[in-house]
C-alpha cells in the first residue's frame, strides 16, 4: 500500500471531530514544533521536504516561505487559500470537509514557522456549510489550547479566522484573493510587489493552498528527508487527485507522485478504468486550465515511454505533446464527449469569470465564448477556427494575472489535437447539432 | 398614508454575530467584514437591496458606493429580489461530462422556468453557475448552504416535491 500522508485516517468514524483526530496521532507536530523546533527549524525541514505548491503553479514551498520579508515591528500574515473554483478540482473540498483539523494542525505549525500571530483561511463562499465545519474545529482545538494566547505554554499566539468568499474564481489567484480579503472587489495586483513583501493590509504574507499547508503536519513530524524520499525527482511526496468524468469511480485520491497515468486511469485502487463499453478518447490532466490531451499522448510520452503522474513527466513534451499537473483536477473523456461543446463551457466560464481589468483577457475571453458558441450551435466557419487561434495568442502573456493563460490554453490545445472535431462542426452543422451528436471520424481510442 | 415598511436591521444575534465578526480584523481593517456581512443579510433577507447595503455600508463605517461595487462583483449576492429557494445548479464542463444537462432539462422542465427565472408562486428561482468544487459528485446544485450532489431525474423529482411542501 502506497504511503498516505493526508488521507490515511480518512476513513475513521469521527475523524471530523478534535477527539478522534487526536487519538489518531493529531495535533503531534504541534506540540513537536513548538516545543522542540524553532520557527527556521520548521522551514528547513519543508525546503528540504522538496513540497510543491499545490494549488496549481507547483512553486517550492519552502523556497516560497524563505522569500517572507521580516521587516521589525510589521506583523506578517499567513493565508490559505481554500478559493477551490478551478473547474475539475475539487480536492480541497473532500479534504477540508473530513478532516478539518488536519488543515488547522498545518495552519498553526505554518503560521508558526512563518512568525504568524493572525492567520486567516479564505474559503470560496459556495462552501459556506465547510466554513461551518472549519469553524467547529477551530473552536475545538482552542478549547484544548493548541490555538489562542500562549499555545502550549509556548509563548506564542495564533488566532485563526475562517473568511468566505463571495462567488469568483478570480479570487483563487494570490493578490485577487488579498484584495477580497481587504473587502474589495477580486481585482489582480500588479506585481511586484510582490505578497512576500506587500501582502495582506501591506505586510509581508505568504499564500498557500490548502493542500500544501496540510501536507506540513507530517513533514514535521517525519522530517522533511522522508517526505522527500517519496515521489520521484522534484516531484516529492503524495498529490490529491479529483477525478471527475467518464471513469468508474470519480472522487478523490491520494497517490505517490509517480505511478503511471495508466494506473491512475484503470487500476481498481484508482479509478477503475473507463465506463464499461466506452473507450478512453482525452483527458484534461490537471483542471481546466491546462491543455487537453488525446488517450494516446496523456498515456505515453513522444518517446513511447508511458506518461507518469509527475510535473515533469506530464510537462514533457512542452505544449506541443504535453499538459501540466495543475491543480490535479483530473477530467477523463469517452468517446461520447464532444471536445468542441467541453471547451466551449470553458471558454464561457472564463468569459464569466474575467474580472475585466485588462482587455486583451476582457474581450479576448468574450470572443472566444461567442466564437465557440457559433461553432458549437452549427453557425461557424473554417476562418472562426484560426480566428480562434489567433485570440488565444494574442491573450496569452499579456495579462496582469494568468487567467488570461489559463482562459487561452484550453482553446489553443483543443483545437491542437482536435481540429477534426471542429471542422466536422463547421461543415457538418446539422448532423453536429441533433442532440447527443459527436464526431465519431478518424481519432485514436484507447 | 404612512410608511410600513420595517427598517432594515439585522435580528439581535446576526447583530451580535456581526460584530464579533468585525472585532476579527487589525484595528481600521474593519472593511474586511464585507463579505462576511453582505452574506449575513442575504441570509436574513433572501437578497441585498440597496438600503441593506446602506445599512451595512454604515455598519462599517465605509462609503456605500464601497459596498455597491463589491456586491455586484460576486455572483453570490442577489440584488434583485428572488424565490424561496434559489436552486443554483453547475453548468460547468465536467458536471456535463457527469450527464447535467440532462439533468438541468429536467429540473426546468419540472418547474416550468428557465435560468434566471422564478416561478409564479415564489417558490423557486434557477439560476446557472459555474464550477461548484464537486465536479466528480455532479451533476450538482446548491440550495442556500445545501450541495445536492450525483443528481439524477428522480433525485431532483424528491427534492423539488420534498421543498414544495413548505
Ligand atoms: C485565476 C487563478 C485562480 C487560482 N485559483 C486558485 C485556487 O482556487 N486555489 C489555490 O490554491 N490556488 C489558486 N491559484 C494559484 C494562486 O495564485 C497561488 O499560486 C497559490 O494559492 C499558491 O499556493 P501554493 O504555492 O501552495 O500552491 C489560482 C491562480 C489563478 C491565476
Ligand atoms: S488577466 Fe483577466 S482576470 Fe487577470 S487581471 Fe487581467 S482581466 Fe483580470
Ligand atoms: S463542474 Fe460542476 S461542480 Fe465542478
Amino acid at each position: 500500500m502506497a504511503v498516505k500522508i493526508l488521507t490515511e485516517h480518512i476513513n475513521v468514524p469521527g475523524i471530523n471531530t478534535f477527539d478522534v483526530y487526536r487519538k489518531m496521532g493529531g495535533y503531534t507536530a504541534v506540540e513537536k514544533a513548538l516545543k522542540k523546533m524553532t520557527p527556521e527549524e520548521v522551514v528547513e525541514e519543508v525546503k528540504k521536504s522538496g513540497v510543491r505548491g499545490r494549488g496549481g503553479a507547483g512553486f517550492p514551498m519552502g523556497m516560497k516561505w524563505s522569500f517572507l520579508a521580516k521587516p521589525e515591528g510589521v506583523p506578517r500574515y499567513l493565508v490559505c487559500n481554500a478559493d477551490e473554483s478551478e473547474p475539475g478540482t475539487f480536492k480541497d473540498h473532500f479534504l477540508m470537509r473530513e478532516i478539518p483539523h488536519l488543515l488547522i494542525e498545518g495552519m498553526i505549525v505554518s503560521s508558526f514557522a512563518l512568525g504568524a500571530n493572525k492567520s486567516f483561511i479564505y474559503v470560496r463562499g459556495e462552501l459556506m456549510y465547510v466554513i461551518h465545519i472549519l469553524e467547529k474545529a477551530i473552536a475545538e482545538a482552542k478549547a484544548a489550547g493548541f490555538l489562542g494566547k500562549n499555545i502550549l505554554g509556548s509563548g506564542y499566539d495564533l488566532e485563526l479566522v475562517v473568511q468566505p468568499g463571495g462567488g469568483a474564481y478570480i479570487c483563487g489567484e494570490e493578490t485577487a484573493l488579498l484584495e477580497s480579503l481587504e473587502g474589495k472587489r477580486g481585482n489582480p495586483r500588479n506585481k511586484p510587489p510582490f505578497p512576500a513583501v506587500k501582502g495582506l493590509y501591506q505586510s509581508p504574507t505568504v499564500v498557500n493552498n490548502v493542500e500544501s499547508i496540510a501536507n506540513t503536519p507530517w513533514i514535521v513530524n517525519n522530517g522533511g528527508e522522508a517526505y522527500a524520499s517519496l515521489g520521484i525527482g522534484r516531484s516529492t511526496g503524495t498529490k490529491l487527485i479529483s477525478a471527475s468524468g467518464h471513469i468508474n469511480k470519480p472522487g478523490v485520491y491520494e497517490i505517490p507522485l509517480g505511478i503511471t497515468v495508466e494506473d491512475f486511469i484503470y487500476a481498481d485502487e484508482w479509478c477503475g478504468g473507463i465506463r464499461p463499453g466506452h473507450h478512453l478518447k482525452a483527458v484534461i490532466a490537471g483542471g481546466s486550465s491546462v491543455p487537453i490531451l488525446p488517450a494516446n499522448l496523456i498515456l505515453n510520452l513522444a518517446n513511447g515511454e508511458k506518461r507518469l503522474m509527475t510535473y515533469e513527466s506530464l510537462s514533457d513534451g512542452g505544449f506541443a505533446t504535453g499538459t501540466m499537473l495543475g491543480s490535479g483536477g483530473f477530467i477523463a473523456m469517452d468517446e461520447t464527449a464532444c471536445v468542441v461543446r467541453n471547451t466551449w463551457t470553458f471558454a464561457r466560464f472564463y468569459h464569466h469569470e474575467s474580472c475585466g481589468q485588462c482587455s486583451p483577457c476582457r474581450e479576448g475571453t468574450g470572443w472566444m465564448d461567442k466564437v465557440l458558441e457559433r461553432i458549437e450551435h452549427g453557425k461557424g466557419n473554417m476562418h472562426d477556427i484560426d480566428l480562434l487561434v489567433d485570440v488565444a495568442k494574442k491573450i496569452e502573456g499579456n495579462t496582469i494575472c494568468p487567467l488570461g493563460d489559463a482562459a487561452a490554453w484550453p482553446v489553443a490545445s483543443a483545437i491542437r489535437h482536435f481540429r477534426d472535431e471542429f471542422e466536422w462542426h463547421v461543415k457538418h452543422p446539422q448532423e453536429a447539432t441533433q442532440p447527443g451528436a459527436v464526431y465519431r471520424g478518424a481519432m485514436e481510442l484507447v | 398614508m404612512t410608511d410600513i415598511t420595517p427598517p432594515i436591521t439585522f435580528t439581535p444575534e446576526r447583530l451580535a454575530k456581526a460584530q464579533e465578526i468585525i472585532a476579527r480584523y487589525p484595528a481600521g481593517k474593519q472593511k474586511s467584514a464585507l463579505l462576511p456581512l453582505l452574506h449575513l443579510a442575504q441570509e436574513q433577507y433572501g437578497w441585498v437591496s440597496s438600503d441593506i447595503m446602506d445599512y451595512v455600508a454604515g455598519l462599517l463605517s465605509i462609503l456605500p458606493i464601497e459596498v455597491y461595487e463589491v456586491a455586484s462583483f460576486y455572483t453570490m449576492f442577489h440584488l434583485d429580489p428572488v424565490g424561496k429557494h434559489v436552486i443554483e445548479y453547475c453548468r460547468t464542463g465536467p458536471c456535463c461530462l457527469m450527464g447535467g444537462e440532462d439533468v438541468y432539462g429536467h429540473l426546468k422542465q419540472k418547474l416550468g422556468i428557465d435560468t434566471g427565472e422564478t416561478t409564479p408562486d415564489g417558490k423557486f428561482t434557477l439560476k446557472e453557475v459555474e464550477c461548484l468544487a464537486a465536479c466528480g459528485w455532479g451533476p450538482v446544485f446548491q440550495i442556500r448552504e445545501k450541495y445536492y450532489m450525483n443528481l439524477t431525474n428522480s433525485k431532483v423529482d424528491e427534492i423539488i416535491e420534498e421543498l414544495s411542501k413548505d
